[in-house]
């Protein structure tokens, strides 16, 4: 019994490739079952999401679990075997549990420390606990990965900050004013960049939204979809004092807006603070308008040198997060060996001998006249009360349960038996 | 036990300070705990040597500078736990606590002995007039360190380098508007402090005002004041020039405060 996964992400293969490979829709339940179904597969689990293909395992020869799972892939998608060997990650037992630790914290994720990896794990362990195809094993193993990324993402700073120049731009705007709420935000131009900056700005509860675009009908339409209303470009100087967010994004080949105006336009605002994110390439809007008092100018290559500086941070966290999870693989591991049966069956059944053996000598020691007929029929008779004694313990100690390792503790418990584990402490 | 009151006090202002001062390099929940767990020990104990100062003396203990000192922390961290509860702004603590504890440490090297007050002085405008007094330059102690916060933040901001405390601070528009209020808050009450003073000089010395050094000094302390609401309300001079004079003026403060009666001789010299 030990976790098995066959897997490709977005280090190993191409769209191309992840893309024949994923098991969406309709695919994942067929997949799984018929995953579930392989001969050297005791539990199963499928995830997959565009960055990754996984196939979670437990099975106990890991040499033809590898041998049967290929060959399920390269069925099912239709794809060579060699084509597999070259995509395919193999982890096995401490590497898997390790892996599926680090996936669920996001820091196997193209953005490390983005949120949605940990959704879609428990969606895919979802599904396969709907269709019953996880056990004992990786039901406990898919449970502890999410209370490791959770435990991840408190004790370490690695979603912290913003790591796409939109995000980085509404962090920027949250720390400038209090409640974007009562801002009034105008969009210059419409870049795509600047779209979706103004969408991640709207999101975030910005209402008087204002769009000022060279072609007004253009402006119209954008002012429409983002329920703001259009203004007309040579009025967006005039505008701005009434507005507290720019984001520009013209096209023009120079500036569109100079110190001495925006000086104007912060005497007309009593220098109320004004936060303008120049995203376009050319620059639209001056860079000395920085240096005005409360103006707060940033161009593209301002963001872009933050989310530089935060993605360097998320590394760092990173590591940090390795060392929780070496924890956690150390406790999962301690978990799965009291899982492990045998030595408590092989204690459980010395100790029965032990106790027949004791008694039996005892007793020839005090009848010294028995013959050899009588002594065979009394050993006999030991041995048979207690192996009746311990055959049903025994059989309950091999099954499969959910709540094994507290019945082996149990048993441990009850009959005075004191594992390995127990001397060390 | 007056004293052993007050070095309790300290202590715990003391502890405070410490685990304020150890959030700006790693803060968490448990710190932010500990910080103000301490601090509202510290605060409780302070009242307790504050009563007892007052049954033993049978006047409000605001007569020498080791009490005056003292009673001013203790305005400061009741305003600072009001701002905590009201508006949670992080890291305020960390900038105000060793404010407090400086201010305390300074009282406690301050001689202690409760003398009787000079029958002059005996009167109900000793409590109005230096309660006012304290309660107002606490407000102005307060806007101080969001003025120190509102700089730190700026430079952040402006620099484009977000590193270090940006994440933690507060947002540049509340600090701004906290320390408008505050400032709001401690104008009229210096403006109420300096006119019960002058009553009561009135009836204790007979004039209105003499110009000895700590009036002047107020005076200058509630021009600055003046200049920066006017400045905010006229000129918009809000932001980073509002959190520079809010600075200047609390340096005005704490040496109407200290250094007129240490270093200039005057009527308010405690004796």
């Amino acid at each position: 019994m030990k976790v098995f996964i066959v897997g490709l992400n977005h280090k190993t293969a191409d769209i191309d490739v992840r893309e024949k490979l994923s098991f969406n829709g309709l695919k994942l339940e067929e997949g799984l079952i018929k995953f579930k179904g392989l001969p050297d597969v005791e539990e199963a689990m499928i995830l997959s999401t565009c960055n990754r293909v996984e196939l979670y395992a437990n099975v106990s020869d890991a040499e033809k679990a590898s041998m049967s799972i290929k060959g399920f892939l390269s069925q099912f998608h239709n794809i060579e075997m060699a084509v597999l060997d070259n995509v395919l990650y193999i982890y096995d037992d401490v590497a898997a549990i390790r892996h599926v630790f680090r996936v669920a914290s996001s820091l196997d994720s193209m953005v490390v420390g983005e949120p949605q990896i940990l959704g879609q794990l428990k969606d895919a362990f979802e599904f396969a606990l709907e269709k019953k195809t996880t056990g004992l094993l990786l039901n406990k193993l898919m449970k502890k990965a999410i209370s490791v990324a959770k435990r991840v993402r408190t004790e370490t700073r690695i979603a912290e900050n913003a790591v796409s120049i939109s995000f980085a731009a509404v962090e920027l705007a949250k720390k400038i004013f209090t409640d974007l709420r009562e801002k009034s935000f105008m969009l210059l131009g419409a870049g795509e960049m600047a779209e979706l900056a103004a969408r991640h700005l709207i999101s975030s509860g910005v209402r008087d939204i204002k769009v000022a675009n060279r072609t007004y009908e253009r402006g119209c339409e954008l002012a429409k979809e983002f329920n703001g209303r259009p203004v007309r470009f040579e009025d967006f100087l005039y505008e701005m004092v009434q507005t507290d967010i720019v984001i520009c994004s013209t096209g023009a080949s120079g500036y569109v807006l100079m110190r001495s105006q925006m000086q104007k336009v912060m005497k007309e605002r009593k220098h109320r603070p004004v936060f303008i994110i120049d995203i376009s390439v050319p620059r639209n809007i001056a860079p000395e308008i920085n240096q005005l008092e409360n103006v707060y100018l940033y161009d593209i290559d301002d963001l872009q040198g933050i989310v530089d500086a935060n993605m360097l941070e998320r590394h760092k966290e990173a590591e940090k997060a390795d060392e929780i999870i070496e924890e956690e693989v150390e406790t999962f591991l301690k978990w799965q060996s009291s899982l492990d049966s045998v030595p408590t069956i092989v204690a459980l059944r010395d100790k029965a001998e032990e106790i027949k053996k004791e008694e039996f000598e005892r007793l020839i020691n005090k009848l010294p006249e028995l013959g050899e007929r009588e002594r065979r029929a009394i050993e006999y008779m030991a041995a048979a009360i207690i192996n009746k004694l311990i055959h049903p313990p025994t059989i309950a100690l091999k099954e499969d349960a959910e709540d094994k390792d507290i019945l082996i503790a149990t048993v441990k418990r009850l009959y005075g038996i004191n594992g390995k584990e127990d001397e060390k402490k | 036990m007056v004293t052993i009151l007050f070095e309790l006090a300290l202590t715990f202002y003391f502890a405070a300070a410490i685990v304020s001062v150890m959030e700006l390099f790693r803060g968490t929940k448990t710190t932010s705990r500990f910080m103000l767990t301490f601090a509202v020990i510290g605060f409780l104990i302070h009242i307790a040597n504050i009563v007892a100062r007052y049954v033993i003396a049978g006047h409000i203990p605001i007569t020498n500078l080791h009490e005056a000192s003292s009673f001013f922390s203790w305005c400061i961290v009741l305003l600072f736990f009001f701002l905590e509860y009201r508006y949670r702004l992080g890291l305020l603590g960390s900038f105000i606590m060793p404010v407090v504890f400086i201010l305390m440490l300074s009282s406690s090297m301050l001689p202690r002995k409760i003398e009787p007050l000079s029958p002059v002085l005996q009167s109900y405008w000793l409590g109005i007039h230096t309660v006012l007094a304290f309660l107002g330059d606490a407000a102005f102690a307060m806007a101080f360190g969001i003025g120190i916060m509102y700089l730190l933040q700026e430079h952040y901001v402006k620099s484009k380098h977000l590193g270090g405390l940006f994440q933690r601070l507060p947002s540049l528009q509340i600090l701004d508007e906290i320390n408008y209020k505050l400032i709001t808050l401690g104008f009229p009450l210096l403006t109420l402090a300096i006119i019960t003073g002058a009553l009561w000089a009135e009836s204790a010395w007979g004039s209105y005002w003499r110009w000895d050094p700590k009036e002047t000094w107020s005076l200058i302390t509630w021009f600055i004041y003046a200049l920066v609401l006017h400045a905010r309300l006229t000129a918009g001079w809000r932001g980073k020039r509002a959190a520079i004079l809010s600075i200047i003026g609390f340096a005005a403060v704490i040496f109407t405060f200290f250094g007129v009666n240490l270093l200039l001789k005057g009527l308010h010299a405690f004796k």
